[in-house]
């Protein structure tokens, strides 16, 4: 994933290098100085307590009126791939061993970044971060540049394949529109058996997380991944193991993405008079990738 | 004198619970509870409670301090080592339904002590952590049917049985 941003930078800065350097997007200038807005919701996932149900899966698909899946919710043979979001899925659980007798599931979505690299690295605007904590986007600006698959350091959003001329961006929008705007839980929260995943504002799930590992500092790593991982995310982890072991990145920076692209960001309305260029570059690199060999997940053995 | 008093608490508060069957661990004390909170997607649980006193024998287990039953955790133990038989023994009395409305979550943060009660899971994960993770280390039964059946709400939205995905499945892309 690292090499994908490397890239995308290469991919930027060799577009415009007769260009000189001019930081002129606020975006950039804010960069790791944004502590989020103070009332912003957020969702504390425990991952020692999911059992792997699939009912979150469910609920997303129900309520974001998602297309069909290949396979029943029930059918637990997905769980041999190390699944990653999709435009049918804007969820998905995985299963990982994380011990010769221990396997912990996570469920994977949108982490709703406080200072999103997705949105950052949109020229279009597509993206918005809410007041309420949600990255949502408007599709009807998108292009299918797809920079934004390659900023994200979650590897989250995916892209409509079905409308190949106008491919649009997809991705978990925090039950946005139909919940979480009006103060409601998302539908994947709701549903959850286990209450894995805990919702309320972030500052004070940042404390309720902390408590929980005080309280049983013999069952959780000492982390609240998401705390400051990219600067800050609104969904963030508890875990018995090691995140690595759950095929996510322990040791991500906690810098903000923006922080690494800000030096390009300044081109940004150049990028629109190099588009195609940017394009062909774009699509290199996601042919490349099709093989998905260079996404940390797949380091995880089974 | 205690005991009986006890005994009338557990009374007035086996009413409040979901109880349907005869009783006969004493007063109040149901030998069956139907649990029937998600029935939306799936038929309601006949859960016997009889049979699991008999063989978990402490009350706690499942009932915290409430019943008065010695504590053993030792996080409850600082408050609640001599708190003694509550009002309140159900599940349902103190684990809300819909832990996340914006007044829930309100109460939650003001809740005195503000640390143990103020992480207390709302009433479908409770039944859920506390009888799964019970199962999970006493080899009962874990699979979601094994305990609910699925009824045709679940069935539509699981898309299984006879909402199963028409389409054959095609081999799937390796990744996207
Ligand atoms: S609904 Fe909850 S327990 Fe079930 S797979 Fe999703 S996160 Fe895990
Ligand atoms: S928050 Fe909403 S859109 Fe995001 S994964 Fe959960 S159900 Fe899906």
């Amino acid at each position: 994933m690292i090499e994908r941003r490397d890239f995308l930078k290469g991919c930027l800065a060799c577009g415009v290098t007769a260009a000189t350097v001019s930081v002129a997007s606020g975006k950039a200038m804010a960069a790791g100085s944004f502590e989020g807005y103070p009332d912003a919701m957020g969702v504390l996932v425990d991952l020692t307590r999911c059992v792997g149900c699939r009912s979150c899966e469910v609920a997303c698909n129900n309520e974001q009126k998602l297309p069909e899946p290949d396979e029943a919710f029930d059918d637990m043979s997905v769980f041999k791939d190390k699944r990653r979001t999709t435009e049918k899925a804007y969820t998905v659980v995985n299963k990982y061993q994380v011990a010769t007798e221990e396997t912990l599931f996570r469920k994977i979505q949108c982490n709703h970044c406080t200072e999103p690299a997705c949105l950052s690295s949109c020229f279009v605007n597509a993206y918005t971060k809410t007041k309420e904590g949600a990255v949502i986007y408007d599709a009807s600006v998108c292009v299918g540049c797809r920079n934004c698959m390659i900023a994200c350091p979650f590897n989250i959003p995916a892209y409509s394949y079905s409308s190949p001329i106008n491919p649009l961006v997809k991705k978990c929008i925090f039950c946005y529109d139909t919940r979480v705007k009006d103060g409601k839980p998302p539908a994947c929260v709701e549903i959850c058996p286990q209450q894995v995943m805990t919702f309320g504002r972030r500052a004070d799930l940042i404390k309720l997380g902390h408590d929980r590992i005080q309280a049983n500092p013999a069952k959780y790593v000492d982390k609240l991944y998401g705390e400051k991982a990219v600067g800050g995310t609104s969904w963030m982890y508890l875990s018995s193991v090691d995140f690595d072991k759950v095929g996510m990145d322990g040791h991500i920076q906690n810098e903000p993405i923006i922080s690494n692209v800000k030096d390009f960001l300044g081109f940004v309305p150049m990028v629109l008079t190099i588009w195609p260029a940017l394009f062909t570059g774009v699509h290199l690199l996601a042919t490349r990738n099709k093989g998905g060999h260079h996404d940390h997940e797949e380091g995880d053995h089974q | 004198m205690h005991a009986v008093k006890r005994q009338m608490i557990l009374g007035v508060t086996g009413i409040l619970m979901m109880l349907v069957s005869s009783v006969c661990f004493g007063a109040g004390i149901p030998d069956k509870v139907t649990i029937n909170s998600i029935q939306k997607y799936y038929a309601p649980v006949s859960f016997n409670h009889a049979a699991h006193i008999n063989k978990l024998k402490d009350c706690g287990l499942c009932h915290h301090h409430t019943t008065g039953a010695q504590v053993t955790d030792p996080n409850c133990a600082r408050c609640h080592k001599n708190s003694g038989a509550q009002a309140t023994v159900s599940c349902k009395g103190c684990h809300t339904a819909e832990p996340f409305t914006p007044e829930a979550l309100k109460q939650q943060r003001d809740q005195q002590p503000p640390i143990y009660h103020r992480d207390k899971p709302g009433l479908k994960a409770a039944y859920h952590i506390s009888c799964l993770g019970c199962h999970e280390k006493m080899h009962g039964p874990t699979g979601c049917q094994d305990c609910h059946k699925r009824n045709d709400g679940g069935d539509a939205i699981f898309k299984s049985g006879k909402y199963a995905p028409k389409a054959p499945a095609k081999p799937k892309a390796a990744h996207h």
